[in-house]
């Protein structure tokens, strides 16, 4: 099957070919501004032609990053980015196709668009920014709170189970995962380069801080003295191991996954889980998707990165071999084809 | 051909017939087939199929019932027909269901070995209505369908499935008698479609004559009626029903503005039939998209708008509902994009397989904040073509989204259509911007028409944002001044209110004053010029507007209405379109003639009104 590729870039680009002009206007010590940064240093390592990125976004804080970047952009309505971008990539196969979104766009209203998109496997790469609150409409609770949080919309806590978002993602047939926190620009970048070489619907799943409405919501996770214990770093063909010393690591017990440490109990490294993102069963994945402190370490980095079709490949194949093979080849064809007669 | 018996024969200028049976009676192939066949014959034609929201609802209900009209005549035929000449029933349900659509005196044939206790009870009978007198005011014929169709099909097959299948061709033989068609377009329009079984092929033309023949030996079939030809436009026609010339007006455009065709859309009744038809034509380039609902629909070719697609949705009234957020989107980005709307009854789920225009307030005024768009209506089945192709040409060249509604009755319905030659329709020039212009700015307008250009991403030199946020003028960037906001609403208006310049002038059948001007718009054109036309004939004072541009309205429209003492306007809703002359050129006092019953207006009514008010002191 043709591949059909983004065009590359004659010149070398740097991060200036892909700065806006623009003011940009999030709150000072706002996670998304490490995301941009992050944007701006993979977008010239990719190497595609810098006409040929195009950044679409929905509604919410996340949602204005296409106003931040020099690229063809389109900043639409609230969740339906998904929707936006399937048509773009469909209707021009030959862009490199980005979405910013949040867990309020994607989650909640644009949930449909989201799965949907996810399970036809377009092109295309999504950010999605989880900082659990809807930042925008400051401060009510979003699809990914954690459950009895105290929000504006919920002053005895949340009462709803939150999504995590991994576990939707591989659920609606998502062939990439990723995950990164906002503060490891070097880890960031790594997956979205990750994400730009997958032939699918990449989805990186960043855990920002909104330091106004939720601030330290991730803090389990990313603070100075628990991240080491609560992060293992993922990668492919390599042991799952963590920890200060990297002396922790995860091992399947029975059906489950259990947290080892190695030395101890006779466990040695033979013992630990070797991670293959490319494994086309999703089970491990969804298992290491899942995983999250206390008992076992949050996955970041590529958790899975299968090779299934594209659609905006085959749509291009159905068209390639209708043209090959159908008599229709213009409007003429068409009008005169079937049941004609002619009145004198 | 069987020799036929020296009968009668009664030269008409127009006949309505109608097919009607269970919903799995195979009653919209009958129709089809005979509609074919008098196409072939040189006549002009409107079909309308008239089926169940229900799949196969249960057997011999009134639910269940399935028909499919034809209308055929010797001139132009405007409408599918009030009121039929031959009614064909295959069963009690569907008998009891048309009667009321069965003209005095019309020729009733019914499937008489239908009509046992069981079938009698469930369509809600009392008595047998083919014994009780209650038919006798109509030429009934009781055919034995079922047995002789199975009788007719001893040598061929033993399976009883297969002649209970093929009752309709039975009755389809008995029209070809009645109506003197010759069998063999019918029969190479078999060959074709069970090409790969011969079997079924010879099975049908089997019935068929079966049922030919057995007319010819029926006393009360005393007279045949001969259709002369019409005196139609010299050309290569085809029949095409308003969905599928809806599809291919669409590609037509895409054609001739170099722009390829991007549809997403969501299955909706009545308007699948367009997503079905586009899928069929990737050889032509089309990518359709088919969503997981109406707002992806739409968003999903906003998508390919931006990108360089003449893009399109499709849907019905529930469907406009849902778009209309993403449909503010395309009024703010000023991209192109063709929304088809093929309404239906409503509100809510309504009334889905039945027709109304009940929508165009919806398509005038359905959106969040200042935000026109270009509203323009089809009004015949076949002029779908030519108004899906005029959608996507506004759409492109004034870089605006652009309504067209259509209907389930123009949707459904076929005509006969004269196949145009592409040379011969107009060239699409989109405002292209062009690569690495030093002057280009997202909302740098032309002066004279208002339309900004259309920059592609992955052009050279052009990278720039749009969104649903408010523009600033001429550079795009984001603001929230006041005075701008009130600028860019004015230009987008101005642009809308501009295509009034490049739209035909609305024109008048008839003089151009008189006692009374009555006005249509969309699908009921047919019926309302045949009601005016009808009353010109018996020289009363009497013209017709039909309105087919609605937002802009053509420049003349103010000067059309002047010189009537009367103005009607007549709607098939609760007067959605005389409210919008009213606010428009209120000068007038607007008399209205509506109905909302999901179904179309028949001339009858529509000419006792028109006296009505030429009575009127």
């Amino acid at each position: 099957m043709e591949n059909y590729t983004v065009e590359r870039s004659k010149v070398e680009l740097t991060k200036e070919d892909f700065v806006s002009d623009q003011m940009v206007k999030w709150c000072p010590g706002c996670g998304a501004h490490a995301i941009l940064s992050s944007v701006a240093n993979v977008f010239p390592k990719i190497g595609y032609r810098k006409e040929n990125f195009c950044m679409v976004s929905g509604i919410g804080c996340s949602s204005r990053f296409p106003y931040y970047v020099n690229t063809y952009g389109f900043h639409s309505i609230h969740g339906r980015a998904a929707a936006i971008s399937s048509g773009v990539k469909i209707s021009n196969p030959h862009l490199s196709v980005w979405m910013a979104t949040g867990d309020g766009d994607s989650m909640a209203i644009g949930g449909n668009h989201f799965i949907h998109i996810i399970r036809r496997n377009i092109d295309i790469n999504i950010i999605l920014f989880n900082n659990q609150i809807y930042g925008l409409t400051k401060g009510q609770y979003s699809p990914t709170t954690p459950m009895g949080s105290v929000t504006k919309t919920s002053p005895q806590g949340t009462i709803e189970h939150p999504f995590n978002p991994g576990e939707l993602i591989l659920g609606a047939q998502g062939t990439f995962f990723a995950r990164a926190v906002d503060t490891n620009v070097r880890m960031m970048t790594e997956v979205m380069f990750e994400a730009a070489r997958h032939d699918g619907t990449s989805v990186i799943e960043i855990l920002q801080n909104c330091i106004i409405f939720a601030d330290k919501t991730h803090a389990q996770i990313t603070s100075k003295d628990l991240r080491d214990d609560h992060q293992i770093h993922l990668k492919n063909g390599e042991p799952m191991l963590f920890g200060a010393g990297k002396t922790k690591g995860i091992r399947l017990n029975g059906t489950r996954l259990e947290v080892v440490e190695i030395g101890k109990d006779g466990i040695t490294e033979d013992d630990i889980m070797v991670h293959d993102q490319y494994e086309m069963d999703p089970g491990v994945h969804l298992m290491l998707a899942k995983m999250s402190p206390p008992h076992l370490p949050m996955a970041f980095g590529v958790i899975r990165s299968a090779m299934y079709p594209t659609y905006d490949d085959l749509v291009e194949e159905q068209i390639r071999y209708a043209k090959e093979n159908s008599k229709i080849k213009n409007m003429d064809d068409l009008l005169n084809s079937g049941d004609t007669w002619d009145i004198e | 051909m069987a020799d036929k018996k020296k009968k009668k024969i009664i030269e008409r200028e127009d006949v309505v017939v109608k097919f009607v049976g269970d919903s799995g009676d195979g009653m919209q192939l009958s129709g089809t087939l005979f509609s074919d066949s008098a196409a072939l014959a040189g006549n002009d034609l409107a079909t309308f199929p008239d089926y169940p929201a229900e799949i196969r609802a249960p057997h011999n209900t009134i639910a269940g019932v399935s028909g499919f009209q034809v209308h055929i005549g010797s001139s132009k035929v405007h409408t599918t027909g009030d009121q039929c000449d031959v009614l064909v029933a295959m069963n009690p349900a569907s008998l009891k269901s048309n009667l009321k659509w069965a003209k005095i005196g019309a020729t009733l044939i019914v499937d008489a070995d239908s009509f046992d206790d069981k079938a009698i009870e469930k369509a809600g009978y009392k008595t047998n209505p083919l014994d009780d007198g209650s038919l006798e005011k109509f030429n009934l014929i009781k055919a034995p369908i079922s047995s002789m169709t199975k009788e007719s099909l001893v040598e061929l097959t033993t399976d009883n499935k297969v002649a209970e299948k093929s009752r309709n061709m039975f009755a389809l033989g008995v029209i070809y008698y009645i109506f003197n068609r010759d069998f063999d377009t019918t029969f190479k329009l078999l060959d074709a479609k069970f090409k790969k079984k011969p079997g079924v092929a010879e099975i049908n033309k089997t019935v068929i004559k079966a049922g030919y023949s057995y007319a010819d030996h029926v006393e009360a079939l005393a007279s045949t009626f001969e259709i002369p030809r019409a005196k139609m436009e010299k050309g290569k026609y085809r029949n095409i029903t308003g969905n599928v010339a809806t599809a291919w007006g669409l590609l037509a455009a895409a054609e001739r503005s170099g722009r390829p065709l991007f549809l997403g859309s969501y299955p909706i009744t009545p308007a699948t039939e367009i997503l079905m038809e586009l899928s069929k034509h990737k050889s032509l380039g089309a990518k359709v998209f088919q969503a997981e609902d109406e707002i992806a629909g739409i968003c999903s070719a906003i998508g390919a708008s931006f990108t360089g697609s003449l893009a399109c949705t499709s849907t019905s009234g529930p469907g406009l509902s849902l778009k209309s957020e993403a449909i503010g989107l395309a009024v703010m980005t000023e991209l192109p994009l063709v929304i088809v709307n093929v309404q239906r009854g409503g509100p809510s789920t309504g009334l889905p397989t039945k027709s109304e225009q009940s929508d165009l307030y919806q398509a005038l005024f359905g959106r969040n904040g200042e935000a026109p768009v270009v509203v323009i209506a089809a009004s015949s089945s076949a002029n779908c073509f030519y108004f899906a192709f005029e959608a996507a040409k506004i759409a492109l060249e004034h870089m605006t989204p652009v309504i067209l509604l259509t209907d389930g009755y123009l949707g459904n319905g076929s005509q006969l259509f004269r196949i145009p030659k592409m040379k011969d329709m107009p060239k699409i020039t989109p405002p292209l911007a062009e690569a690495n212009d030093p002057n280009y700015k997202p909302y740098l307008r032309d002066p004279e028409t208002f339309v900004r250009k259309w920059a592609l991403p992955g052009t050279d030199g052009l990278r720039h944002r749009i969104g649903g946020l408010e523009k600033e003028n001429i550079i795009g960037t984001v603001s929230t001044d006041p005075l701008n906001h009130q600028l860019m609403v004015d230009f987008r208006e101005k642009k809308v209110q501009k295509v009034a310049d490049f739209i035909p002038e609305q024109t008048i059948t008839g003089e151009a004053e008189g006692d009374l001007l009555v006005i249509s718009w969309g699908g009921t054109e047919g019926a309302v010029l045949s009601a005016v036309e009808a009353l010109q004939k018996e020289g009363k004072k009497v013209s017709h507007a039909h309105f087919s541009y609605i937002m802009p309205l053509p420049k003349n429209t103010a000067e059309v209405l002047k010189g009537y003492k009367n103005i009607l306007v007549c709607e098939l809703n609760s007067g959605q379109f005389v409210n919008y002359l009213r606010m428009t050129n209120p000068e007038h006092q607007y008399k209205q003639f509506n109905k909302v019953q999901g179904l179309p207006f028949v001339v009858s009514e529509l000419k006792v009104k028109l006296n009505e008010i030429l009575e009127e002191k």
